[in-house]
C-alpha cells in the first residue's frame, strides 16, 4: 500500500546521473533503459592502492556481491582508480547508492553510479596515457592517484617534453 | 549534449523535474505539494500557513474534493510525525465544510479497515492516533472514540488468539492516549477509568516469555530494557497521575480554537476490530532500548525521565521521522535534527539513543543495517560541535556494557563501529580501552576490540591497524592475511603428496585441462583406505589437500584470481567432493590454508555453494566440526552460517515464485483458451513445467529444513554436552563460551524467524522435546511467543 504521492516519494540517491558512457553500443533510450534495471555499479575516486577485498568487504554491507571488476590502466594493466560492483539484485544496488556513495574508502570520498552492465575492454582507463580521463587533465597533486595529472606531469617535466 | 552536465560530486540530490502536463494534472499536483509540505520551514507562521492552506483547500473542494481527501488521508497514514498538523488542517475544513468532515472521517475508517486486513499495523496505530487527535480538533466526539476504544479493548476479551492480536489493539488505545487523553477524561473518565482497568487486568495476565530473547543487554542496570507495554503502561500511569497534562507535543489547533470550538462534530461509524484469520501476521512485541538517563547530558535541558510520557512522544516522533526519510539520508539528518521542541530536549541524545534502538533492535533492524552508519556520518556533518561526541560517549557505554550484550547486538555493534572509524581516518582512544587486555582474551571485551580491528583490517590494510593501535594492543591485532602453504618449501619435502603437489603445480602453470589434472590425481595414494576402489573414486583426503592447497596458493593473489581457478578446474572439485566426507575435508582445507585471512575463507565458501562444490548442510556440518572448536567464537564463522541460510532461503524462494508464475501463466491460458490443439499443447506443456516445479519445491524445502535440523541437532549436542559437564563437574555453566553458544543458538531463530516458522512441528516434535535441558528448551520457547 504505498502513498501514491509523488512529493512523498523522493528517492533522490538512486537516481541516474547525467553521465552516458559514450562507448555504448546503442541509443540514448536504450542505455537509459539498461540503467534503471542495472545492478551494477561504477565506482570512482579509488586510490590506485585500494584492493578487490576492500570494495567487497565494503559493497557487501549493501547486499551480496556477485562480481567487481578492478579498473587497470590500459597500457601499464595497474589499478587506475576505478571499479565496477556488480549484486545480484537491483535492490542491493540501490541500497549502496543511498548508503556507501559519497562516503569513505581508503580515507577518500568514492563516488558510485548506474552503468549499464559490464563488458569485456570497458576495465580500462580510456585516457591517452593509459588510466582515467580525470586523471590526464586534473592539475592537483594526489598521491594515491599518481601524483600530479599526467599533463600537469609533462608541464612540470619540460625535458621530458620536448624527447621523442 | 555534454557528458556532465551537472557536477554531482558527491550524493545525489533533487534533480530538477520539469512538467509536460495538462492544467488538472498540475492542479493536483500542486494540491499534492501543497498538502506535503505544510509545516516545513518556511518565512510565515505555521498558523498562518495552515490559514491560507485551509482556504486555498476549500476553494478546491468542489472540483477536487476526492483527490484531496485521498492526499489527506495518505498524509495521515504515511505522515505521522506531522499528525497534529494534519489535524488542525482537517479541524479547519470541518468547520468550513462540516460534510467535508463527514466525508473525511468515513474515508479514515474505510483505510483503517484496509491496512488492517493488509497486515499494515504501525501505519493503522497512526491512524487511530489521527481519529483521536481530531477530537481535539472537534471533528469527532470524544464519545465515539471512547466506544471505538471499548471496542478495541474486548479483544483481550476473545478467546483462543494470539497474544500479539490483543496486544495491538492495547497499544492502539494506549499509544494514543498522550494525545487525546485528557479530553477524553473529561468526557467520559468513568468509561474511562473502566477500561484502563481492563487494560491494567490484561498486562497483568499476558505472558512475557519473549522478553529475555529480545533484550539487548541482561543486565536490570543501569537501563532495564523494558517490555513495550508494560514501558508505555507505566507512562500512561504516569500522565494519568499528573491529571493528563501533557505539554511536549506541538498542538496547532490551541491557536484555532475559537474557530474549532464552532465547528459541529461527528460521530464516529462503529468500528468492530476485523476477526483473527490465520493470514493475519501481527507486529512482534518488543523492547524499549534506553541507553542514556537525566545524569549523561552534561549541560543544557534535562532528560525526560524514562516514564514520562515525553519520553514516549519523543521517541515515537523521531521514529516516525526515520521511518518516512531513511532513503534520503540528508533529508533524514536535516528533519532529525530540526525536531520542533527541539530546545527543550537534549536532542543529540535523543537522536543518538533512537537511531542505535533500531540497529539493535531484535529480532532485526527495521531498515538495512547500513544506513544508520551513514546516517550518523550525516548528523555528525551537520553538529560536528556536538553530535560526534555524543556518539563517542555512547560507544563508551556500550564498550563498558559488552560483557552482558547480547552476541547479535554485539556483532552489529562491530560492524557500525569499525564502518564508522573507518570514515575518520580510524581515530579513537584506544588507551581508553586498555583494561580489555588483561582480561581473559574469550571475554566480551577482548573480543570485541579483536573483532573490530579485523573488520577495520578489511576495511584498509593490516600495516594501518598496527599503526593505529598503541604498541600494548598488539596481541588483540589481527593476523597479517597470508596464505599457508602445506607444500611450501623443501622443509616439507617429507610430507605425503609432496611430489604430487610440485607434480599438480606445474601441470597448473602450463595451463593443464581438467582431465589431465584428474589423471595425475590419480597416482595419490588414499592415506584411509588399504583397499582402495580400482578407480580411486572413494573419499580421499590426501588428492583434496594436494591438489586444492596448490590450486588455492597459485590463485592466492586476490579474490579475483581465486575465483578464476575455481571456475577452471569446477570439474575436478566437483570429483573430489562427491562424498559428503568430500565436502567437508574441502571446507577443512580452504579453512587451513586461509586460516589468516577469514574474509577469503568467507567469499570461497559462499562460491562453492554457489557453484554446488559443497552444499549448505556441508557447511552446516563443517561449522559444527571438531576442526572448528577454535573458531567457534569468531565472529565471521557465525557470519558464513548465516550467510549460508539466507543462500538456502534465497534459493528456495527462487523456485517458490517460478512455481507461482507458471501457476498464473496457466490461468492466464485458461481464460484465453478455445479449445483447439495448440491450446492443449501450450497447456500440457505448462501443466509439465509445473509439475516439475513443485518437485523441484519440494526437494528444496526438504533441503531447507533439513538444514535447519542439523544445525539445531549440532546445537544440541553441544550445550547439552556442556550442561553435564558442568552439572557433575560441579562448576559455573555460565562461560564465556556458553553466553556465546546459547546466544548464537537464539540467533538463529531470531535471524530467519519467519522461515523456521514453516517447520515448527518437526522441531518440536524432533528435537524440542521436553526431555531437554529446560536452558536450552527455554530459547525454544521463547522463539514460540514471538508470534503467540
Amino acid at each position: 500500500m504505498s502513498s501514491h504521492l509523488n512529493a512523498l516519494n523522493s528517492d533522490s540517491y538512486i537516481e541516474i546521473s547525467q553521465y552516458r558512457d559514450q562507448h555504448f553500443k546503442g541509443n540514448r533510450y536504450e542505455q537509459e533503459k539498461l540503467l534503471k534495471q542495472s545492478s551494477t555499479l561504477y565506482v570512482g575516486n579509488l586510490s590506485f592502492y585500494t584492493t578487490e577485498e576492500q570494495v567487497y568487504e565494503l559493497f557487501s554491507k549493501s547486499g551480496d556481491v556477485k562480481r567487481i571488476i578492478i579498473g587497470l590502466d590500459k597500457i601499464k594493466k595497474t589499478a587506475c582508480g576505478f571499479c565496477f560492483v556488480e549484486y545480484y539484485t537491483r535492490g542491493d544496488a540501490e541500497n549502496a547508492m543511498r548508503f556507501i556513495n559519497g562516503t569513505r574508502l581508503d580515507d577518500r570520498i568514492i563516488r558510485t553510479d548506474w552503468d549499464a552492465g559490464f563488458r569485456e575492454g570497458r576495465q580500462y582507463g580510456r585516457g591517452k596515457s593509459g588510466g582515467q580521463v580525470r586523471d590526464e587533465y586534473r592539475q592537483d597533486y594526489d598521491p594515491a592517484r599518481g601524483g600530479y595529472g599526467k599533463l600537469t606531469q609533462l608541464q612540470r617535466n619540460p625535458e621530458g617534453r620536448n624527447k621523442f | 549534449m555534454s557528458r556532465r552536465r551537472h557536477a554531482d560530486e558527491n550524493d545525489g540530490g533533487q534533480p530538477h523535474k520539469r512538467r509536460r502536463t495538462s492544467e488538472p494534472v498540475e492542479i493536483e499536483d500542486r494540491l499534492e505539494s501543497l498538502i506535503c509540505r505544510v509545516g516545513e520551514k518556511s518565512t510565515s507562521s505555521l498558523e498562518s500557513n495552515l490559514e491560507g492552506l485551509a482556504g486555498v483547500l476549500e476553494a478546491d473542494l468542489p472540483n477536487y474534493k476526492n483527490k484531496i481527501l485521498r492526499i489527506l488521508c495518505s498524509v495521515a497514514r504515511v505522515l505521522p510525525e506531522k499528525l497534529t498538523i494534519y489535524t488542525t488542517l482537517v479541524g479547519l475544513l470541518n468547520a468550513r465544510n462540516y460534510n467535508f468532515g463527514g466525508e473525511f472521517v468515513e474515508a479514515m475508517i474505510r483505510q483503517l479497515k484496509e491496512t488492517l486486513k493488509s497486515n499494515f499495523f504501525s501505519e493503522a496505530v497512526y491512524l487511530v492516533r489521527f481519529l483521536c487527535d481530531l477530537v481535539n480538533c472537534h471533528v469527532i466526539a470524544a464519545p465515539s472514540v471512547v466506544a471505538l476504544f471499548e471496542n478495541f479493548v474486548c479483544v483481550t476479551q476473545e478467546d483462543d488468539v494470539p497474544q500479539v492480536r490483543c496486544d495491538w489493539y492495547v497499544y492502539a488505545v494506549l499509544s494514543s492516549l498522550p494525545w487525546v487523553g485528557k479530553e477524553l477524561y473529561e468526557k467520559k473518565d468513568v468509561e474511562m477509568d473502566r477500561l484502563l482497568s481492563q487494560i491494567d487486568g490484561y498486562l497483568k495476565r499476558r505472558q512475557k516469555t519473549h522478553v529475555a530473547m529480545l533484550q539487548i543487554w541482561s543486565a536490570e542496570k543501569p537501563h532495564p530494557q523494558e517490555e513495550y507495554l508494560d514501558c508505555l503502561w507505566a507512562q500512561i500511569q504516569k500522565l494519568k497521575k499528573d491529571r493528563w497534562q501533557e505539554r511536549h507535543i506541538l498542538r496547532p489547533y490551541v491557536a484555532f480554537d475559537s474557530v474549532l470550538c464552532e465547528a459541529l462534530q461527528h460521530n464516529l461509524p462503529p468500528f468492530t476490530p476485523p476477526p483473527h484469520s490465520d493470514s493475519a501476521v501481527y507486529p512482534m512485541p518488543h523492547v524499549i532500548f534506553r541507553m542514556f538517563d537525566y545524569t549523561d547530558a552534561p549541560e543544557g535541558p534535562v532528560m525526560p525521565g524514562s516514564h514520562s510520557v515525553e519520553r514516549f512522544v519523543i521517541e515515537e516522533n523521531l521514529h516516525c521521522i526515520i521511518r518516512t526519510h531513511w532513503k534520503e539520508r540528508k533529508t533524514c539528518a536535516a528533519q532529525l535534527l530540526s525536531y520542533p521542541g527541539k530546545s527543550k530536549i537534549p536532542l543529540n541524545y535523543h537522536i543518538v539513543e533512537v537511531i542505535f534502538g533500531e540497529l539493535f533492535q531484535l529480532p532485526c533492524p527495521p531498515h538495512v543495517e547500513v544506513m544508520y552508519t551513514t546516517l550518523l556520518i550525516e548528523l555528525c556533518k551537520l553538529q560536528p560541535g556536538s553530535l560526534p561526541q555524543v556518539l563517542a560517549q555512547a560507544t563508551e557505554m556500550m564498550y563498558m556494557r559488552l560483557d552482558t550484550m547480547n552476541i547479535t547486538c554485539v556483532d552489529r555493534l562491530v560492524n557500525w563501529f569499525s564502518h564508522h572509524l573507518s570514515n575518520f581516518q580510524f581515530r579513537w582512544s584506544w588507551d581508553d580501552w586498555a583494561d580489555c587486555l588483561t582480561a581473559d582474551p574469550e571475554k566480551p571485551k577482548a573480543k570485541f576490540v579483536r573483532e573490530v580491528l579485523e573488520k577495520c583490517m578489511r576495511l584498509s590494510y593490516h600495516q594501518r591497524i598496527v599503526d593505529i593501535v598503541p604498541p600494548s594492543f598488539a596481541p588483540l591485532i589481527p593476523a597479517n592475511p597470508l596464505f599457508i602453504y602445506k607444500y611450501e618449501d623443501e622443509n616439507s619435502s617429507t610430507l605425503p603428496g609432496y611430489n604430487a603437489a610440485i607434480t599438480v603445480g606445474n601441470a597448473i602453470k602450463n595451463r593443464a585441462s581438467n582431465e589431465e589434472i584428474l589423471t595425475l590425481l590419480k597416482d595419490v595414494p588414499n592415506p584411509n583406505h588399504e583397499d582402495d576402489d580400482d578407480e580411486g573414486e572413494s573419499f580421499n583426503p590426501l588428492k583434496i589437500d594436494v591438489f586444492l592447497q596448490t590450486l588455492l596458493s597459485l590463485a592466492a593473489k586476490s579474490f579475483s584470481h581465486s575465483f578464476s581457478a575455481l571456475a577452471k578446474f569446477h570439474e575436478v572439485l566437483k570429483t573430489l567432493t562427491e562424498s559428503d566426507e568430500g565436502k567437508l575435508h574441502i571446507l577443512r582445507v580452504v579453512c587451513d590454508v586461509w586460516k589468516n585471512h577469514p574474509q577469503m575463507i568467507s567469499v570461497l565458501v559462499d562460491k562453492m555453494i554457489r557453484t554446488q562444490i559443497v552444499d549448505c548442510v556441508a557447511v552446516a556440518n563443517w561449522i559444527f566440526s571438531q576442526d572448528m572448536t577454535h573458531e567457534f567464537t569468531r565472529f565471521y564463522v557465525w557470519e558464513i552460517l548465516h550467510s549460508t541460510i539466507r543462500k538456502m532461503n534465497k534459493h528456495v524462494q527462487k523456485i517458490q515464485k517460478e512455481l507461482e508464475d507458471s501457476k498464473e501463466k496457466l490461468e492466464k491460458q485458461h481464460q484465453k483458451d478455445s479449445g483447439d490443439e495448440e491450446d492443449m499443447e501450450e497447456d500440457s506443456q505448462l501443466e509439465e513445467q509445473i509439475e516439475r516445479l513443485q518437485e523441484k519445491v519440494e526437494s528444496a524445502q526438504s533441503e531447507q529444513k533439513n538444514l535447519f535440523l542439523v544445525i539445531f541437532q549440532r546445537f544440541i549436542m553441544m550445550l547439552t554436552e556442556h550442561l553435564a559437564r558442568c552439572e557433575t563437574g560441579g562448576t559455573d555453566l555460565n562461560t564465556p563460551w556458553y553466553k556465546n553458544c546459547i546466544e548464537r543458538l537464539q540467533q538463529i531463530f531470531l535471524m530467519h524467524h519467519a522461515t523456521i516458522q514453516q517447520y515448527m512441528g518437526t522441531l518440536e516434535n524432533l528435537l524440542f522435546t521436553a526431555e531437554l535441558d529446560h536452558h536450552i528448551l527455554a530459547v525454544y520457547q521463547q522463539f514460540c511467543s514471538l508470534q503467540a
